[in-house]
């Protein structure tokens, strides 16, 4: 059984009320914007409305579409935009924003970005993962921007006496082109904030062949002049009167404690100004601190002295034998087993039976850590009842929300401040360094920073899990596949949860189990049972690495083993264009989206794997040593594919000299925010192909630093990356971006390398495995 | 007491003379734009220009600065307009950006000993860098532009 049947769910398990109103004192509250749109309407929820649906609604909070609560508009013109959602490098806090000023008319050059703090009521769902911010929030934002300009049509309207029809925002002023006066926007902000919000309903959206910004990609970044001078804000720079600077030393094996502990040694380091054991919740408690002992200093450098001066006993709990060798062999063994079935068409165990020829392969991938540049770091300010966090942290609602429950404090008595994130990659989703500041600020009475260490980052995270995928393809004697029976086998995320989840949620079998959209007879899916030792959590695409990597490689083992080409085998696996029926699955997670609006629809798998094949010239000739690899996947209900070029030299060293994809992610906002998020996928994956992995011995994290835990460096990355975006039709809904990219590119890279060399990888990451 | 020179102005220091330089900026007088990664330079997160030289700020102490000119990405120009700050800006290299002062840091150090660098040089000598989100095509690219003229 699994624990958690509705991943919606999983942010906790206690709550998820959907709010349907507002409640006037919140927005109230408003932007406090002198001179901005003047609150007086009556105010009520809005939910949205489009030609789609999206799993929007179903998110904590849901959307929040009130224009009153994401713009404000000065006397001297300049618009103010809320950024809800968390900047970690997608470009978010700027695309989102740009589609409210598409909308509103406005100049992009008199926008102002604000970030929201963490309020879901206010704004609406704040978590920002799962690739879902712009599908989530085209329609929304264009809503809110239609609204807040059609306030500004009917201020303007009234005041020269004219009907609302005749008036028409441009380009920051009002028009009434009849008699040709204007005004601006500025002048009009007083008068609009008088005029009662739009029902959503009746509101104009802008025809798309009129848009200046969406979809054009011109817009840099809001942040770029600030990044390139050193004043974007982080986590890490945030700095407070009286703020204290604290690292912790926490337990080494999941599970563990301090059993006694010897601080007199980090005392005496110069800075050094305390040294207090900190409270530590039982493993598994979700985002709850591991607890430790916290040394607190004047500076981070002392404080991090400090902490290697002091001498603990630990307890390691029952996770003190967890040894990666015997782990993965006992995940082996189970995949070798028959496991609970999540997926059957067909009669699978007969058609393998009466297979003409049967390919087995298992694939092996390791824990792999998040390793965002910013190691997790966060302030908290915390007195009497009230507490104030300032952090880069994806969710900030939910940090929110943990933060009082941690501190026994309501809600409403907690301020998140969210700041740039120095990536996040589903790491700052969960928020334990921002419960530590609080709890440690709360004990000191002072304000405090956690800072953790590289070595923290890497040993005490919520790691990607580590999975064995089996494939049994069967084949006829025309080399047809007529059966497929594919068992994964993983500790689930559901594991950090609640104690006892052998199984993988449904949002992890949603991701490339049971969604696999061949067309064969006979399939089934398995899920042995697999017992998490250490604490996993999202990694940037989640489930998909592993099961793109199995099921893409096997693609290309059936093409070798029938003399056929990688692309074409691919393609006949798909099949025929269609939508894809999967009845047999109990719970289809489809990444929280109706499946009406978002299915898996083979024809657009089909194109991004043509795409990709005619741009990125498939079947090119190359030279000696080199060789050719694709692969495609469907994960965060977009399309994608990739074609990779390698080169190994005789001792057997990896280069890769030219790396195309191809996206299908239905309307877009931000081209060139695409083009980089699929250009960083290339390199993440690339680093998880060769260098990856994260092992234990006794129960411990074996690695520590970039020494031992390498990331790709340039040196090292793709000659040439291009990326193709599919065109989209006029009403296909936005689909994810931040994470799509990562999934194809192991398991085209390792077809190249089979291409070039004629050595089949199946277990990540490549490490030495080429110079053998 | 230690004497430093950041960007030009001097900054005195009573405290422990190993403090890395790195904890000194950031903490201490409150220079937040230097970043921190790894504490080992692994990951050139830290990179400061000491004389003219590429160095990191996190292995570097405080004692092994002293009387030698530090610059920081506040200090790299009065305007933040230094042709690689320009360059990166053009191309939109960041993503998260968190890495990026040390690269535009150890581009600009780069750029002092070497004006014209090819591929292999700007590659070898941006390798001591890490992005995690992954931008070192644009980083390779903005460098090159930077030596050509912005």
């Amino acid at each position: 059984m699994n624990i958690i049947t509705n991943p919606k769910k999983l942010r906790g398990f206690e709550r998820y009320v959907k709010v349907d109103n507002v409640s006037r004192r919140s927005i109230l509250k408003g932007l406090g914007l002198a001179g901005g749109f003047v609150l007086a309407a009556p105010v009520m929820s809005r939910p949205g409305f489009a030609a789609y649906k999206t799993g929007a609604g179903e998110m904590p909070h849901g959307t929040v579409v009130d224009p009153r609560v994401f713009v404000a508009i000065a006397p001297d013109g300049i618009v103010t935009i809320v950024a809800h959602r968390a900047e970690m490098g997608t470009g978010v806090r700027t695309s989102l924003p740009m589609i409210v000023a598409e909308e509103l008319e406005a100049d992009w050059t008199r926008v102002r970005i604000q970030q929201a703090h963490g309020d879901e009521v206010k704004f609406g769902n704040q978590d920002t993962d799962g690739s879902r911010s712009t599908r989530h929030y085209l329609i929304p934002m264009r809503q809110i921007g239609a609204s807040a300009r059609t306030m500004l049509e009917g201020a303007a309207a009234k005041r020269w006496g004219v009907p609302a029809t005749e008036v028409k925002a441009v380009n920051h002023e009002v028009v009434h082109s009849a008699s040709g006066r204007r005004i601006g926007f500025g002048d009009l902000a007083a008068d609009a904030a008088k005029q009662s919000v739009p029902s959503v309903e009746g509101l104009r959206l802008k025809d798309p062949k009129d848009f200046r910004y969406l979809g054009k990609g011109q817009i840099s970044m809001v942040d770029l002049r600030d990044i390139t001078v050193g004043t974007a804000r982080y986590g890490a720079d945030v700095r407070l009167a009286g703020m204290k600077y604290a690292v912790i030393a926490r337990p080494p094996v999941t599970g563990g404690k301090v059993a006694s502990f010897d601080g007199a040694a980090a005392m005496k380091v110069s800075g050094v100004e305390k040294v207090l054991e900190v409270k530590g919740w039982p493993w598994p408690s979700k985002f709850q601190p591991l607890g430790g002992v916290a040394v607190i200093a004047r500076n981070t450098g002392a404080a991090i002295k400090g902490r290697d001066a002091l001498k603990i006993v630990w307890d390691d709990g029952a996770n003190g034998k967890y040894e990666s060798v015997a782990y993965r062999a006992e995940l082996e063994e189970a995949a070798r087993k028959p496991g609970l079935v999540v997926r059957k068409e067909g009669d699978v165990e007969a058609a393998l039976k009466g297979a003409d020829k049967v390919i087995v392969a298992e694939y092996y991938l390791p824990h792999i850590a998040h390793v965002a540049m910013e190691p997790p770091v966060a302030v908290a300010d915390v007195k009497g009842d009230k507490a104030e966090i300032w952090g880069p942290v994806q969710s900030a609602g939910g940090t929110r929300e943990d933060v009082a429950k941690t501190l026994g404090i309501p809600q409403e008595n907690v301020t998140v401040n969210v700041t740039l994130l120095g990536g996040g990659f589903g790491r700052k989703s969960k928020c334990d360094f921002a419960l530590e500041a609080a709890l440690l600020s709360k004990e000191l009475g002072a304000p405090v920073k956690v800072q953790w260490t590289r070595e923290d980052d890497i040993r005490n995270g919520f790691l990607h899990t580590v999975s064995v995928e089996r494939i049994e393809a069967g084949l006829d004697k025309g080399g047809k596949v007529t059966a497929w029976r594919h068992r994964s086998v993983a500790p689930s995320i559901a594991s950090t949860f609640a104690a006892g989840a052998l199984h993988q949620a449904p949002f992890e079998l949603g991701m490339g189990l049971v969604d696999m959209p061949f067309e064969i007879a006979n399939v089934q899916c398995e899920n042995p049972e697999a017992a998490a030792r250490t604490r996993i959590g999202w990694f940037r695409s989640v489930s998909n690495i592993p099961r793109a990597f199995a099921v893409q490689s096997m693609v290309a083992e059936i093409a070798h083993a029938t003399k056929r080409d990688q692309k074409d085998m691919l393609l006949e696996l798909i099949g025929s264009p269609r939508i894809v029926k999967l009845d047999s699955v109990k719970d289809l997670w489809n990444y929280g989206e109706p499946y009406d609006s978002y299915p898996i629809d083979t024809a657009r798998l089909r194109k991004v794997v043509e795409l990709v094949a005619d741009k990125g010239g498939w079947g090119r000739s190359v030279p000696k040593g080199h060789g050719l690899g694709i692969a495609a996947h469907r994960s965060f209900v977009s399309y994608i594919a990739t074609i990779v070029e390698v080169a190994v030299d005789d001792k057997g060293k990896l280069t890769v000299p030219r790396v195309d994809t191809a996206i299908d992610c239905g309307t877009y906002v931000n081209p060139e925010r695409i083009q980089s998020q699929i250009e960083g996928a290339a390199i993440m994956g690339l680093s998880l192909a060769k260098h990856g992995a994260v092992t234990f011995k006794d129960g411990k994290v074996q690695q520590g630093n970039f020494d031992d835990c390498p990331l790709l460096r340039i040196d090292e990355s793709p000659a040439v990356t291009n990326v193709y975006i599919a065109p989209a039709g006029p009403d296909t809904p936005p689909s994810g971006v931040g994470e799509p990219g990562v999934p194809p590119f192991a398991p085209a890279l390792i077809n190249a390398i089979f291409a070039a060399t004629g050595k089949r990888i199946r277990a990540l990451p490549i490490g030495k495995q080429l110079e053998a | 007491m230690i004497t430093l020179k950041i960007n030009g102005a001097q900054k005195n220091w009573d405290g422990d003379p190993d403090l890395p330089l790195l904890w000194f900026l950031r903490d201490e007088i409150g220079l937040t734009g230097t970043k921190y990664g790894c504490g080992q330079a692994l990951c050139g997160a830290c990179t400061v220009i000491v004389d003219k030289q590429a160095v990191r700020a996190c292995i570097t102490s405080v004692s092994d600065v002293v009387n030698r000119d530090v610059t920081t990405i506040e200090g790299l120009h009065p305007t933040g307009d230094h042709a690689v700050q320009k360059a990166w800006r053009q191309l939109n290299v960041p993503q998260c950006g968190f890495c990026q002062v040390g690269q535009i840091m150890q581009a600009a150090a780069l750029l002092l000993e070497n004006p014209k660098p090819n591929h292999d040089q700007i590659r070898e000598a941006m390798a001591g860098n890490i992005c995690r989100c992954g931008c070192y095509q644009r980083i390779e690219n903005a460098v090159h532009l930077a030596s050509t003229g912005v």
